[in-house]
């Protein structure tokens, strides 16, 4: 630790702090523009410019480490004055060169409002110019769907340079040219290629780059902000919804370093018009083979008489990849009341009984855990299209001292950072178990070895246990075996034990024709069920799932009710309600305590509070929101390794093939089509 | 600096690929740095590639060197548009850049700028005959011999509009012209007025070794140690004289190769033999004449421009003025040429990238109508038609021989 | 006048060969090895007792910069990088240099290499200049087929030797620019601390010295630092090439004694001010990065560092442009201007911005189509840009108008009384550029 003056006041810091880390301690606040926590130091902005006594020149704050300080002739700490004329004159200097060239758009620049320039100018700038000058003109460029540029506004923080070839590993962005012309561009202006471009448009601190498909529409004052979180992967990165009446007009990242840092991926951000298109607003019925709008009251009875008298073994449920935990809590219970005992909520494989222990389906070592591992074996799974955002902390680890990484995987996507392609399938599983693959040496000689395994590998779940075992994986202090889920909605529904009871079929086993004669389906959309069954669905989207539903009860989206979701690495989160279901539409956990009414099994819970108390007794860990209940890994690896290993040949292929379109939500987005198009495209010229 | 952007992609190359020899030296290029560092190289390749394209840099090439060095293309064109000596767009054949920055503003490049305006037209465009393009440029550096212009990779000096312009007339029709200043310095000394470096014991050896003394008078008490120590140094001495033979570095050092084909490198080696072999015959030639190891090396390695390095052969002994033929005559021989087009049907040359209507005509005045002469060209004729046509190294350099042999098969 | 015998640079003119054979006989790779065997800490306590300060610009005794050097190395190799980047407006001797005595510098690399435990040198020449570089490497080429330098050498000492070529900036003759560049990307400076001896090229300790400060290496060391410092003046001594550029009847470059007069210096070596020494208007002493001095101040001045700096101007690289009463001096400040503008990297706002502003103002001035409050409006905008910047180059945009203004101010004041007093049609506004 190191003394330092700052205005006066003297603070205790680490001598590696900088000058504005110190300052901050302090209590001073210092203006800047290029600085970013989460990105390398470019110092130059120069706004954060202060005056260290003894220095020849104002220094960057940023940039200027408390070590490098001289001390006072007398051995007294350095001082810096952050109010100090020298220190006030360098920050209007700079306020003024940022303005000269800067255009007088405000009233129609969508950062307005919210842009840092326009904040520190009133702070920190004086009030008139004196720059007579024509104003510098910049080309608009083209960088891609999401992001607009508006390019007259840049300051060169070159933030989003940075960005791009840091944290998300995809340099396409460069400033050209030198001097008063340099420019921020892609290469000829092609669109960026990173699953996260939205995020230099939240980290412009002007308007050079806002998003576009919210563009020209919202103003950040008329916005109503609610604390969310994000279901369109299993990450559940922290979201802000931002609504403007009822209706939701944009997502923006929430800082939760547990989880995203203040990253979210593009799918995440914009699958706002989503939320409004294709939406089911009003219970259908088919009648004749075609639906047709009904009440409540219609759809009800003519699931009640449906109901009346049925099989409980010819009924079943199957739940989908968003919904959250009290709906299926709900299900459950009513399901149970009715004694039906098909129940599954694994749509993409049934390899996994919760029975098995929490370690043995979610990611024990949890995403910060990752920049403690010091050798990552993935096996089945393509970490960025499948949890963006992991893939983020993967790479930060692999930035923070090369790590080895090998894949297991019937492609070599580019993930952002490099590993060590180990082959497709069980048969490199087999061989690099067998010692064949020096990777394993590798991972024996870690001493927190991580074991990754996506849904396509779950059927050699035996055969990698046994290897992480092998490894060393799981330890009393670390967790190295981790499974990597897709779905928001999967963890919670094993938490809750929606799996088949008794004699009960699995997912695969209900699709099949005629298994059944009801299925009441939760917003299940990526598979099919076969003909035969009368199907009641309740989801958001007329997506797969309505189209084969001969009764359906329009249901809430994740921004519209408040819901309880367990991410990939068991932690409970909480989604909030940032607006009303459209139409007739209600929140699912409603719809179902109405239906058991109707159904004669009124579920015991008059309110979500009661629901969720019902829950919390029986599952207590689900109230523990933001936590991640420490389960015995060891004791499930054991489990694991001990199953029938495998005999059939399997190459693993992610579960995930089209990034922008996995569940109905994103693939009502007419925004997230065109990115789909975008990378479909560049696919196909990657692979001419 | 105005914003400087690619050329429009009509204006752009389909592709891009070194040749073969200079793919060789982009390896040696890269060989320089420590493994890993391989973008280090990325300025010396993108000159490279600028230097074959005929001057300037097109998209392709941008690509192709970001791949090789395993760049993101952004950051290559980065570089690219950073550094003010890659052209993106096309140039004349001969790119005039004018210093303007205040040592040759003062003494008189606001007049060649004038005389280049007037002649040339605006800056930056190609004009209509292809020889020319210029523009002014920042401080290159040679401020004693101010006002200069930089044409290709040399150097003129010492201008007046009047030297200018007769410059411009000789290079457009192919006359020999001097590098370096053109009213008779060598390089940057007083004109006619060396008052210094006069004393002969500067050069003649004599005072090699003298500084010794001082160290035989601070150590004179240890006077055994010094005298070894001495020893030692002489022995050096000797054995440096004694070693000089052939010991070329080894493997993994690059070396620029001696056979580039630039202007100012023959310049500087003052002669032009196109191939190492040739050049060393022409030393061997030389040899019997000279006297002094010195002075033979002097004639070999001395920069002071020649008198006719751009254009004349193995000999300065061409006298100025001399008809182009027997420039071309001393440099290689003469190519075969063709009373008339085989079936009347010769084939258009200004199809290889440096070769324009002029060009094509002088050409076809030589008896060279079809590709498939010039691909058959061999390096004497490469150097006869070179100074015949007062190009020096293009051809060469724009590869006129692998381009026709390329355009002679698609053609059959 | 300097002596014969105490010139460094004996072949500057390019009189004689620059081959191997003659640089030996003009003294160069005389007792290398002896020198060599002297120790590390002879050579930087020799060239710290001649005094010699760098001669690149900044003036930072090459000694003491050498010395900061780690002793030992972690692991991580030495790099010496020779800045032989000379863009410098005025400046044009380091190029002399190189064609003309390659051998000197190629020896002082190795020497200096070999002071600062570096086994890898790199020479960054120019784009600009070719000629130069071809006879550079050729000098390297001798060297290595002489056994001079090169892994295994006469020396005993491995060491590499590699000429690299910039393209056209001058900032990076910014040494953090210049590494940057070195290593393949554009050449924009770094933020220091840490320095380049912590942390340069390619993240190991490096040094970046001018190509003069290394090529007179050998000499001081076979002569003696003590020599060297007998040239001069205290705290300014040994032999500096003088760039002597603009109104002179013969401008030349000279090797001098530091604090040789200004006069004796024109007189001596250029013949004399063009139209005599009354026609005289004023000097840029150091390179145009420096403020002017007017005739009065400059006309008998001693030319070394600190004269010059309590002249308020400085002696940089030592490129002396000087200028009669013809020149149009708020123009040739507005071209000064033009070039920072042109040459300013974009990387931090002052100067990226600032330098634009300040020649659109400038050349306005120039026609005299502006308003008397606008020069202190400049002279504020310069002491905006200067200290602000990551490098030096904003203080360098900053110095010339600063010196502009403090010495004709009433020149400035004319022009727009000139142009106010004339009827004008209305201004066209100027197109942005």
């Amino acid at each position: 630790m190191t003394k330092i003056l700052i205005d006066g006041t003297e603070v205790d810091v680490p001598a590696d702090y900088t000058l504005l880390q110190a300052c901050e301690i302090a209590g001073a606040e210092i203006p800047r523009f290029c600085f970013h926590e989460r990105l390398s130091i470019a110092g130059n902005c120069r706004m954060c410019l202060v005056e260290l006594k003894g220095a020849p020149k104002p220094v960057a704050s940023c940039a200027y480490a408390v070590k490098d300080c001289r001390p006072g002739p007398n051995g007294e700490p350095p001082e810096v004055l952050t109010r100090s004329g020298t220190t006030k004159k360098a920050r209007e200097g700079v306020m003024e060169f940022l303005l000269i060239n800067h255009p007088l758009d405000c009233p129609i620049c969508d950062q307005g409002g919210h842009c840092d320039l326009q904040d520190q100018a009133m702070a920190y700038g004086v009030d008139s110019t004196r720059y007579r000058e024509n104003k510098r003109a910049v080309e608009e460029k083209y960088i891609g769907p999401l992001v607009r540029t508006a390019m007259n506004r840049c300051i060169h923080c070159t933030r989003c340079v940075r960005f791009l070839a840091e944290v998300a590993g995809v340099p396409d962005l460069g400033a050209i040219g030198r001097g008063e012309d340099m420019e921020i561009t892609s290469y000829l202006e092609q669109a960026m290629g990173s699953e996260l471009q939205g995020n230099v448009a939240d980290l412009c601190p002007v308007g050079a780059l806002v998003h576009n498909p919210q563009s020209y529409n919202v103003r950040p004052w008329e916005l109503h902000k609610t604390e969310s979180v994000d279901v369109m992967d299993a990450v559940g990165s922290a979201i802000r919804i931002d609504a403007r009446g009822r209706e939701v007009m944009q997502i923006e990242p929430r800082i939760n370093d547990d989880i995203n840092e203040e990253w979210i991926s593009d799918k995440t951000r914009h699958v706002v018009d989503g939320l409004r298109l294709q939406r089911l607003d009003r219970p259908f019925l088919r009648e004749n083979g075609r639906l047709r709008p009904a009440s409540w009251g219609e759809a009800f009875s003519a699931i009640a008489a449906r109901m009346k008298g049925a099989d409980p073994k010819r009924v079943g449920a199957l739940v989908g990849d968003l919904a959250g935990a009290e709906e299926i809590f709900a299900l459950k219970a009513l399901m149970s009341s009715l004694g039906v005992t098909n129940l599954d909520a694994r749509q993409s494989g049934e390899a996994i009984d919760p029975a098995w222990g929490r370690a043995a389906y979610t990611l024990g070592a949890t995403i910060p855990g990752i920049e403690a591992a010091d050798a990552i074996l993935i096996v089945g799974a393509n970490p960025r299209t499948e949890a963006s955002l992991l893939n983020v902390r993967i790479r930060k680890r692999w930035r923070m001292a090369p790590v080895s990484i090998g894949l297991i995987l019937d492609e070599q996507p580019d993930l952002t950072y490099p590993y060590t392609y180990l082959g497709a399938g069980t048969d490199t599983l087999a061989s690099l178990a067998k010692g064949d693959h020096s990777f394993l040496d590798v991972l024996r000689k870690a001493e927190r070895p991580l074991v990754i395994v996506g849904e396509s590998a779950f059927g050699s779940l035996a055969g990698i246990a046994a290897l992480a075992k092998d490894v060393g994986a799981v330890s009393a202090e670390w967790n190295g075996f981790g499974v990597l889920n897709t779905a928001a909605a999967r963890v919670g529904a094993l938490d809750l034990g929606f799996v088949p009871g008794e004699g009960g079929l699995t997912f695969s086993q209900m699709l099949e024709p005629g298994a059944l004669d009801i299925v009441f389906n939760l917003g299940a959309d990526e598979r099919v069920i076969g003909p035969g069954a009368f199907v009641i669905y309740q989801g958001t989207h007329g997506d797969a799932g309505a189209s084969r539903a001969d009764v359906i009860l329009p249901g809430a989206a994740y921004t519209e009710k408040s819901a309880t979701y367990v991410n990939l690495e068991g932690r409970v989160q909480m989604a909030n309600r940032a607006g009303f279901p459209p139409g007739d539409a209600r929140e699912d956990w409603a719809i179902l305590r109405a239906l058991s009414d109707v159904l004669g099994k009124r579920l015991p819970y008059d309110s979500l509070a009661a629901l969720r108390k019902a829950m919390y007794a029986e599952h207590p860990h689900l109230a523990a929101v933001g936590q991640v209940e420490v389960s015995d890994a060891a004791a499930a690896l054991e489990k694991l390794a001990s199953l029938p290993a495998a005999t059939e040949k399997a190459s693993f292929a992610s579960p995930v093939t089209d990034f922008y379109l996995t569940n109905p939500i994103a693939r009502a987005s007419r925004v997230l089509a065109e990115c789909s198009g975008l990378a479909r495209g560049r696919a196909l010229e990657a692979a001419e | 600096m105005a914003n400087r952007r690619l050329a429009p992609a009509a204006e752009q190359p389909q592709n891009f690929a070194f040749t073969s020899e200079n793919a060789d030296w982009a390896r040696g290029q890269i060989a320089k740095y420590p493994e890993g560092r391989e973008a280090s190289a990325v300025i010396p390749l993108l000159w490279k590639a600028q230097e074959q394209n005929g001057g300037w840099l097109p998209q392709k090439a941008i690509e192709a060197v970001a791949d090789q060095l395993g760049m993101p293309h952004i950051r290559v064109l980065e570089v690219a548009s950073f550094y003010t000596m890659f052209a993106l767009a096309p140039v004349g054949r001969f790119w005039v850049q004018l210093c303007g920055t205040v040592p040759c503003d003062c003494c008189g490049a606001k007049e060649l700028k004038a005389a280049l305006q007037e002649r040339l037209g605006p800056p930056g465009h190609v004009t209509a005959d292809g020889n020319f393009s210029w523009l002014e440029v920042e401080c290159l550096g040679a401020c004693c011999n101010a006002p200069m212009v930089q044409i290709n990779q040399d150097y003129y000096e010492d201008l007046t509009p009047e030297s200018l312009n007769k410059l411009l007339d000789d290079l457009a029709a192919g006359r020999p012209v001097k590098i370096g200043s053109q009213i008779g310095r060598v390089s940057s000394e007083p004109k006619d007025a060396v008052n210094t470096l006069t004393d002969e014991s500067l050069f003649d050896g004599s005072r090699v070794g003298a500084w010794r003394k001082r160290f035989e008078q601070t150590e004179g008490a240890d006077q055994g140690g010094e005298s070894v120590k001495q020893d030692e140094a002489a022995s050096t001495e000797a054995r440096v004289k004694d070693e000089t033979k052939p010991a070329r570095p080894s493997a993994g050092r690059a070396n620029e190769s001696n056979a580039v084909d630039a202007p100012a490198e023959r310049a500087s080696a003052g002669q032009i033999p196109v191939k190492p072999e040739d050049r060393a015959q022409a030393r061997e030639a030389k040899a019997p004449i000279a006297q002094d190891p010195a002075v033979e090396e002097d004639k070999a390695l001395r920069t002071e421009p020649p008198q006719h390095p751009a254009t004349v052969g193995a000999g300065d002994d061409v006298p100025e003025g001399e008809n182009p033929e027997a420039r071309a005559d001393a440099a290689g021989t003469r190519p075969k040429g063709l009373d008339a087009p085989r079936d009347d049907r010769p084939d258009d040359l200004t199809k290889i990238k440096g070769i324009g209507p002029v060009n094509q005509r002088r050409l076809n005045d030589l008896g060279v109508w079809h590709y498939d002469q010039v691909a058959a060209w061999s390096p004497t004729e490469v150097a006869w038609v070179s100074a015949y046509l007062a190009f020096p190294g293009r051809i060469d350099r724009e590869n006129w021989v692998g381009q026709a042999a390329d355009l002679a098969g698609s053609k059959g | 006048m300097l002596a014969d015998q105490d010139r460094i640079f004996t072949n500057l003119y390019g009189l004689h060969s620059p081959g191997l054979k003659a640089a030996k006989k003009r003294g160069a790779w005389d007792g290398t090895k002896f020198l060599l065997e002297m120790g590390r800490d002879w050579i930087i306590d020799e060239m710290k007792g001649s005094g010699l300060r760098g001669r690149g610009g900044a003036g930072f005794p090459t000694g003491l910069k050498w010395s900061f050097m780690p002793k030992k190395s972690d692991g991580r190799p030495h790099y010496l990088v020779v800045n032989a980047d000379e863009s410098e407006p005025g400046t044009c001797k380091d190029r002399e240099i190189m064609r003309h005595d390659p051998h000197l510098l190629i020896e002082g690399c190795m020497l200096a290499s070999f002071a600062m435990g570096a086994h890898a040198c790199y020479i960054y020449i120019r784009g600009e200049y070719v000629a130069e570089k071809f006879a550079l490497q050729r000098a390297v080429d001798e060297a290595y087929e002489a056994r001079l330098v090169g892994p295994s050498n006469v020396h005993d000492y491995p060491f590499d030797i590699y000429v690299h070529h910039g393209a056209g900036a001058y900032i990076c003759g910014e040494e953090t620019a210049l590494i940057e560049s070195l290593e393949g990307k554009k050449g924009m400076p770094r933020l220091k601390p840490p320095f380049p001896a912590n942390m340069g090229l390619y993240g190991c300790p490096t040094t970046v010295n001018n190509v003069e400060s290394i090529a007179v290496a050998g000499t001081i060391l076979r002569r003696g630092g003590a020599w060297f410092a007998g040239l001069g003046g205290k705290n300014n001594t040994g032999t500096k090439l003088f760039c002597v550029s603009g109104h002179v009847n013969k401008p030349c470059n000279v090797e001098e004694e530091l604090g040789i007069t200004f006069r004796e210096l024109i007189d001596k070596h250029c013949g004399g001010m063009r139209g005599g020494w009354d026609n005289l208007l004023c000097s840029i002493p150091g390179g145009s990065s420096v403020p002017l001095v007017p005739a009065e101040q400059i006309i008998d001045a001693k030319m070394d560092f600190d004269t010059l700096r309590n002249l308020g101007s400085g002696l940089g690289t030592a490129a002396v442009i000087v200028l009669d009463r013809s020149t149009d001096i708020v123009g040739a400040i507005a071209r000064i201007s033009y070039f920072y503008k042109h040459e300013s990297c974009g990387q931090c706002t002052p100067c990226r911005e600032g330098t634009g502003w300040m020649w659109r103002v400038l050349t306005r001035m120039a026609a005299g189509r502006a308003q008397k409050r606008e020069i202190d409006m400049l002279l504020e905008v310069t002491k905006q840009v200067e200290g602000h910047t990551i490098c030096a180059l904003g203080d360098a945009a900053a110095w010339p108008i600063q010196g502009l203004i403090r010495h004709f101010r009433p020149e400035i004041e004319k022009r727009i009384d000139q142009y106010s007093a004339n009827p004008h049609m209305d201004a066209v506004p100027m197109a942005a550029e």
